[in-house]
């Protein structure tokens, strides 16, 4: 007979991806009730969807897909770097993650204040004068996006304790999984990006 | 299977830990420590819930004011519904008993992620707690009704934010319990325990699970766009700004909906547990109940629109939804079934446990039976927001998930505690809240078919006689309630001691000692036989002449 007891004191990083993938269900699901949301109202006002969709700066937006996307890589590497033992290399890539998540954001402040700096803003009397279409899409735009920011940063904290991890060698070449959460993590917050890009950037 | 009892090793209760007091509870990771806390938290909130339901009652004695405002029995009935639904029902059974059973159910030490599952306590606290201080902001407590509907929860004044805030949060903790419940059944079942030689209750932890982690983030942007409409007045449900409230009702009850098989699986599970035990017999149709669960689960999340025939919806969706709805009664009906082909020649022993369980299917049978009712489209419409819905959840909430929370607190008792409670009270209590129950809320079926329409303040005088039965019938539940309670705590301090397995059930829980020790199991079992083996005591055919 099997002495269990082993089998339960042992890690068990099979489970451990197990629980982080159903999470990022739970997450991916959050934000389709507002991918629903978005789809029921473009179906009712399509001509004012698009007509608003073209006061949003699609150069800002491409830049912000393009540093995302890189970021994913590197928080890839990053992995591979620690599974090949690189302590270092896996943290200077993990910082340069979070370095890009900066930029992502910096470049959010950016354009989310230019926006309320030409009145538009939920309440502001400018949008109120719009079609209740363009109301709403500024609505959602500001809801989607400031919701995925707030993902960006959870992301970043994330990472900041992996690396705190990596350094302190909880995180190593042996036991890895904290890192490939937190990866995974990161690849979400990359991939709802990615679908939001065209919703709001790229449809006009 | 041999007893899986240590010599001398301390019992979860009085083991020592680093923390001292009431630090050795909360921050404790073990899940049985976890079940306890729990359910202590959630039997508090289940109380207080309780006296507000009973205020509403007498509220309803006469027409017009009896004791309160009717502002006051808007806040009232709000913040009943938000602790039943929130804190008691949905966390209810899985979190307490789940907790508490399903590692030992499935011979496992703990369940897999130990310190995400006192986060998930924690959260629960801190939700519980804001609803709570909600109260007593200023603003006064929310008066929406626990469904939160716009453009109303949008406009009123009162802390409505708290209230749904604690609803998120309490939410997140949900979806934590599940995700964790899933991950422990699907790595640490022990050798030898295939997924159909786990125990019933052990699938429907499963299959809430998965409701938990599949509708609740749903809910949880719906409540959150609430919040930022109120604060910032985006408008994504205000009909002003082009928003549109019916998408609201939708969103809530693709929740909603699925959120009251999280109500009520479980209790089927527990039912599923005790039946067996008491009846001496195999339960009939193992796997039909296990796929059943699933079958609800499915089903359970494709019929949430039957709460808005009245809405507006085009003809073939409501048609839809109506049939859909019919569907889903059919799993449910399969396990009664099952249940009563489990009762037939049985030897059956009558315990505490097993009187809960004959109310539970005797009231979930109406309850399930009325719903169908309110399946039904035209009488949907005429019953719609009356009374008639407001005996239907109770008598499938509370007679069925609340008399299940009873028989489990019966039946694992003396697991939990190590202590045996008194027979003759727990009967009493027993029989007053079948009794009290019954008499509060079947009137209200009436009630509603006659046209009075719930979260009313005040009514015509030719209701009253119902209403007064009606009342009366609470005080006769909350006096079954308390001595049942009592009862439960005196035991706690006086009971005798309880062995091992003292109802001579066959599931892993009872091989270990009443309390289990710290790791549960002192070696890990080797499973090989189904759960509910009772072959010993069924009559063999020789033996029938
Ligand atoms: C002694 C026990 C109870 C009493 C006396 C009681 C009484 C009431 C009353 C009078 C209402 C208001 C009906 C209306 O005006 O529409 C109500 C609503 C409600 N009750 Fe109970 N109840 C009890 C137990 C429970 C339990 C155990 C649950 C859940 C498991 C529950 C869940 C609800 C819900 C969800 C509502 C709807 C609230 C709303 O309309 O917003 N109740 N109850
Ligand atoms: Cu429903």
């Amino acid at each position: 007979m099997t002495t269990a007891a082993a089998t339960h004191t042992y890690r068990d990083d099979v489970g451990s991806r197990m629980g982080m993938w159903l999470f990022l269900f739970t997450e991916l699901i959050l934000f389709g009730g507002l991918f629903i949301i978005y789809a029921v109202y473009r179906f009712k006002f399509p001509e004012q969807f698009s007509l608003a969709a073209r006061e949003l700066d699609t150069l800002i937006g491409t830049v912000n897909t393009i540093i995302l996307l890189t970021s994913s890589l590197t928080v890839a590497l990053s992995i591979t770097a620690i599974q090949q033992g690189k302590k270092h290399l896996s943290m200077m890539l993990i910082g340069m993650t979070i370095i890009f998540a900066l930029a992502f954001l910096v470049n959010k402040y950016f354009e989310w204040s230019h926006k309320i700096s030409i009145g538009i803003y939920p309440q502001s009397p400018e949008l109120l004068n719009k079609p209740p279409g363009e109301i709403l899409y500024f609505g959602l735009y500001y809801v989607m996006t400031g919701l995925h920011a707030l993902h960006v940063i959870i992301g970043m904290v994330v990472l900041v304790f992996s690396m705190v991890f990596i350094a302190k060698g909880k995180i190593n070449q042996q036991s890895y999984v904290k890192l490939e959460a937190g990866g995974l993590y990161w690849h979400l917050v990359d991939i709802i990006w990615i679908f939001l890009f065209p919703l709001f950037y790229l449809i006009s | 299977m041999t007893s899986n009892v240590p010599a001398i090793e301390p019992d979860y209760l009085h083991a020592q830990t680093n923390s001292k007091g009431i630090g050795a509870w909360i921050f404790s990771t073990d899940h049985k420590r976890i079940g306890i806390l729990y359910m202590v938290s959630m039997l508090v909130f289940f109380l207080t819930a309780v006296v507000l339901g009973v205020l509403m009652r007498l509220e309803m004695l006469t027409p017009g004011k009896t004791i309160m405002q009717p502002q006051t029995y808007n806040t009232f009935f709000t913040l009943h519904g938000i602790m039943m639904i929130f804190l008691f029902i949905i966390p209810g059974l899985p979190a307490v008993f789940g907790n508490f059973l399903l590692p030992l159910m499935i011979g496992a030490k703990d369940v897999f992620f130990p310190r995400l599952n006192l986060l998930s306590w924690w959260l629960f606290i801190t939700g519980g707690l804001l609803a709570l201080v909600s109260l007593f902001l200023p603003g006064g407590p929310a008066d929406t009704g626990w469904t939160f509907y716009v453009p109303y929860s949008i406009r009123t004044t009162t802390n409505v934010i708290p209230a749904l805030f604690a609803a998120f949060i309490l939410g997140f903790s949900s979806i934590l319990t599940g995700l964790n419940f899933i991950t422990t059944i699907h790595r640490m079942r022990a050798p030898g325990m295939t997924w159909f030689k786990m125990p019933l209750f052990t699938w429907a932890l499963y299959s809430t699970a998965w409701i938990q982690i599949l509708a609740t983030p749903v809910i949880g942007i719906t409540l959150l766009l609430v919040v930022v409409e109120r604060l910032f007045g985006v408008g994504i449900f205000d009909p002003n700004l082009g928003g549109d409230p019916v998408l609201y009702q939708h969103l809530f009850w693709i929740y909603s909906h699925p959120a009251v098989y999280i109500m009520i699986l479980p209790g089927l599970g527990v039912v599923s547990e005790i039946l067996p035990v008491f009846a001496r017999r195999t339960i009939f149709g193992y796997k039909v109940i296990a796929y059943s669960s699933l079958a609800i689960a499915f089903i359970g999340s494709l019929v949430w629109a039957h709460h808005m025939f009245t809405v507006g919806m085009s003809n073939t969706g409501m048609f839809i939804f109506s049939l859909l709805t019919f569907l889903v009664s059919i799993p449910s009906a399969i396990k009664v079934f099952n249940w009563i082909a489990t009762l037939y020649k049985g030897s059956i022993k009558i315990e505490v446990p097993f009187l809960f369980v004959l109310s539970f299917i005797f009231q979930f049978s109406i309850g399930g039976l009325t719903g169908l009712m309110l399946g039904v489209l035209a009488v949907n419409i005429h019953v719609q927001d009356t009374y008639f819905v407001v005996g239907h959840f109770h008598y499938v909430m509370f007679g069925g998930t609340g008399f299940g929370l009873m028989a489990a607190m019966h039946f694992w008792f003396p697991k939990m505690f190590g202590k045996m409670f008194k027979k003759i009270p727990a009967i009493i209590g027993w029989l007053l809240m079948t009794l009290g129950f019954n008499m509060l809320y079947f009137p209200m079926f009436i009630l509603g078919y006659l046209g009075m329409p719930r979260r009313y303040y005040d009514y015509l005088p030719q209701y009253q006689s119902y209403h007064i039965i009606s009342t009366v019938g609470s005080w006769i539940l909350f006096i079954g309630i308390l001595i049942i309670f009592i009862n439960l705590l005196i035991s706690l301090k006086k009971g005798k001691k309880a062995s091992a397995n003292p109802w001579g059930g066959k599931t892993l829980e009872w091989t270990v000692a009443s309390p289990p020790p710290v790791e549960n199991f002192h070696e890990i079992p080797v499973v090989e036989k189904g759960p509910y083996d009772y072959s010993e005591y069924e009559i063999k055919p020789e033996s029938v002449k």
